[in-house]
């Protein structure tokens, strides 16, 4: 059985098929990246697993669980985590308190507890900043624990998104076009953050991503979608030699 | 200027960074105990609607503030709390009973306007609310059985513990800023564990928060429910105060005023609701000197510049007839608040903190160090 499967996942928007009857599987502690074109599904496909769409068809399960039907908030606790394209940070707020929300599904105290600041409460805090030190130290995010992200260029948002991610503990996490708008020396730093989380923290990996020299460095296995449906499946370089890929992407 | 370094995760923890906040608010709170000594019975009074305002601003800055959900209804909740604890009083329920009851009430009815309240956002939740606190007013009006319709219903003084509490007496005052403190201590731990995080979290990216695994819809009720319990908790405070109610105090103007409470004090910090309900409590009273003793003051200064006394006494019969204009009081109020949005969105506490770091910094502070900026556009495609 795969770790993470995805059955005849479908997605439609009236007459338009954004996801197509999609099927694949993600082994554990494997780096798994989606490629295609604009408009190809790939961020609906992360929409329709992090629960943001409901799929019009198909099913989804992690480690042998059947997740289509949990609410959103749950796919946070069952261990997935996931960074968007456009980045979602909380504006207003520190550095500091975005990535103690990424710690929000280990929270066990009460409302009440909570009001008093109990012992406990205040116990559980010191393990969540521990947490949180331990990924900032993983991201080099030591200078810009206090600052708010509003006054915070691109590519610091980008990384602290990465971080927010992390701080959850995921078993899986999606990365949605990580490179995206960043620098080659950022896009480099990236591609060694990703290879690390395999390695170190044993994290499984599922990604979007346009850069291909990113891809290629770092996946395992490389899916090609177009219209919704899948072209190909292998190691990057099959995939990009696979003639529906080329087809797809110069148009031939 | 003063450098922390911080040597612990309890730094960033604690309530007081540093020792210089325990002694100024040590001071502060020195003050206020010995204030019934010191000020004049008027100011002690309005001192208590402070307390009951900054109370009430606090609830609010809670669900507007920091869970980013806009309520024009507070004064809904205000009266619900009022009612609940003068209902009460008629069947001899002692003071701590009817004063949780009316917390506890106040807070299940705001966990049930939180619920439809979970489809809405911006301005449409701000009808909602709306409308809630005309048909809150509605009933109050009509339910004669229970609030006694439009006459009103009497509050029996306070009695605490079989003594007897007047509404004027410093034991009332004390109570108030007791209710008030332990309302902005409870706040704020909140605010620091991850309740308050969530909080924070729903304001700024529901989608984000939601994919960090917080349930948006329940934190949403939570924060509802949390805010109208405060405020229930005022309105008991409040009914005392005024010793006597009825529907047509808890009209939408007063939601209007705790709105200006937290936009005028700052609605990204506790200190905003205290400043701001300052503010509210004492600028009636400055207005109504401004209304009695302006005429008098210009027609001096023009006299002084050489008018007759003739031109002197039209243009302090002009002023005077414009100072008593129907309605002059919310235009200035309007003209107050488009003030602070334009000028100064962060509100007095803001200035507070330029004013701070003004001398912090001095000589080296820029004006550019609160700007605003807006560089990214944020996606809107998930919400």
């Amino acid at each position: 059985m795969s770790y993470f499967r995805a059955e005849n996942l479908s997605l439609h928007f009236g007459g338009l098929k954004a996801v197509d009857a999609v099927s694949f599987a993600v082994e554990k502690g494997e780096i798994l990246s989606i490629i295609g074109p604009n408009g190809a599904g790939k961020s609906s496909i992360f929409n329709l697993i992090s629960r943001i769409y409901r799929p019009t068809s198909g099913r989804i399960f992690f480690e042998d669980q059947d997740i289509t039907e949990e609410p959103p908030y749950d796919i946070a606790k069952l261990g997935i985590a996931r960074t968007f394209q456009n980045i979602e940070l909380f504006e207003n707020a520190t550095v500091l308190s975005n990535l103690l929300v990424g710690r929000h599904r280990h929270s066990t105290t009460q409302l009440w507890q909570e009001l008093l600041f109990l012992p406990s409460v205040r116990a559980n805090e010191k393990v969540h900043r521990r947490r949180v030190e331990q990924v900032i130290e993983f991201l080099d995010l030591e200078p810009y624990r206090d600052k708010l992200i509003s006054g915070l260029p691109y590519g610091v948002r980008k990384v602290i998104e990465l971080a927010r991610a992390l701080c959850s503990e995921p078993k899986l996490i999606l990365l949605d076009e990580p490179s995206s708008g960043l620098n080659v020396e950022e896009t480099d730093d990236m591609s060694f953050w990703i290879r690390d989380m395999k390695s170190e923290l044993g994290i499984t990996v599922l990604m979007v991503e346009h850069d291909m020299s990113l891809v290629n460095r770092v996946s395992d296995r490389v899916i090609a979608l177009n219209y919704g449906r899948v072209l190909a499946m292998g190691s990057p370089a099959e995939v990009q030699q696979h003639p529906d890929v080329v087809a797809a992407y110069l148009g031939a | 200027m003063r450098f922390l370094f911080k040597t612990d995760y309890e730094d960033d923890i604690r309530l007081f960074p540093h020792s210089g906040y325990i002694v100024s608010y040590g001071i502060l709170l020195a003050l206020l105990l010995i204030a019934p000594h010191m000020l004049s019975s008027y100011l002690m009074s309005q001192l208590v609607f402070v307390c009951i305002y900054a109370t009430v601003g606090v609830a609010l800055l809670i669900l507007t503030g920091f869970t980013g959900q806009a309520s024009l209804g507070h004064a809904a909740f205000l009266a619900i709390g009022a009612y609940t604890a003068a209902y009460l009083q008629k069947y001899n329920v002692p003071f701590p009973v009817y004063f949780l009851a009316a917390g506890a009430l106040t807070g299940l009815i705001g966990a049930m306007v939180g619920f439809p309240a979970l489809r809405l956002t911006g301005i449409y939740l701000v009808i909602a609310t709306i409308s809630f606190a005309l048909i809150v007013e509605e009933i109050l009006a009509r339910w004669e059985s229970v609030t006694n319709g439009n006459e009103g219903m009497r509050v029996k003084t306070l009695s605490l513990l079989g003594v007897t509490v007047p509404r004027d007496s410093p034991t009332f005052y004390y109570l108030c800023l007791a209710v008030l403190v332990l309302t902005i201590v409870g706040s704020l731990n909140l605010l620091r564990s991850p309740t308050g995080r969530a909080f924070v979290a729903i304001r700024d990216s529901e989608t984000a928060a939601r994919s960090m695994g917080v349930n948006v819809a329940l934190y949403k009720v939570k924060s509802f429910a949390i805010s109208a319990a405060i405020t229930g908790l005022a309105g008991v405070l409040f009914a005392h105060k005024l010793s006597f109610i009825s529907p047509e105090m808890f009209t939408l103007q007063l939601s209007i005023e705790f709105i200006i409470v937290i936009l005028i004090g700052g609605a990204f910090s506790l200190h905003g609701a205290v400043l701001g309900a300052i503010f509210i409590v004492m600028i009636d009273p400055f207005l109504t000197y401004l209304k009695d003793d302006m005429p008098g003051i210009i027609a001096g200064i023009a006299a002084t510049f050489g008018a007759g006394p003739a031109t002197a006494g039209h243009i302090k019969s002009t002023v005077a007839a414009f100072a008593s204009l129907n309605g002059l009081k919310g235009a200035i109020y309007g003209i107050i608040i488009v003030l602070f949005v334009l000028f100064e969105p962060l509100g007095l506490y803001g200035r507070w903190l330029k004013i701070k770091l003004f001398f912090q910094l001095f000589p080296l502070y820029k004006r550019a160090t609160f700007k605003r900026q807006k560089i990214y556009v944020k996606s809107e495609r998930n919400r």
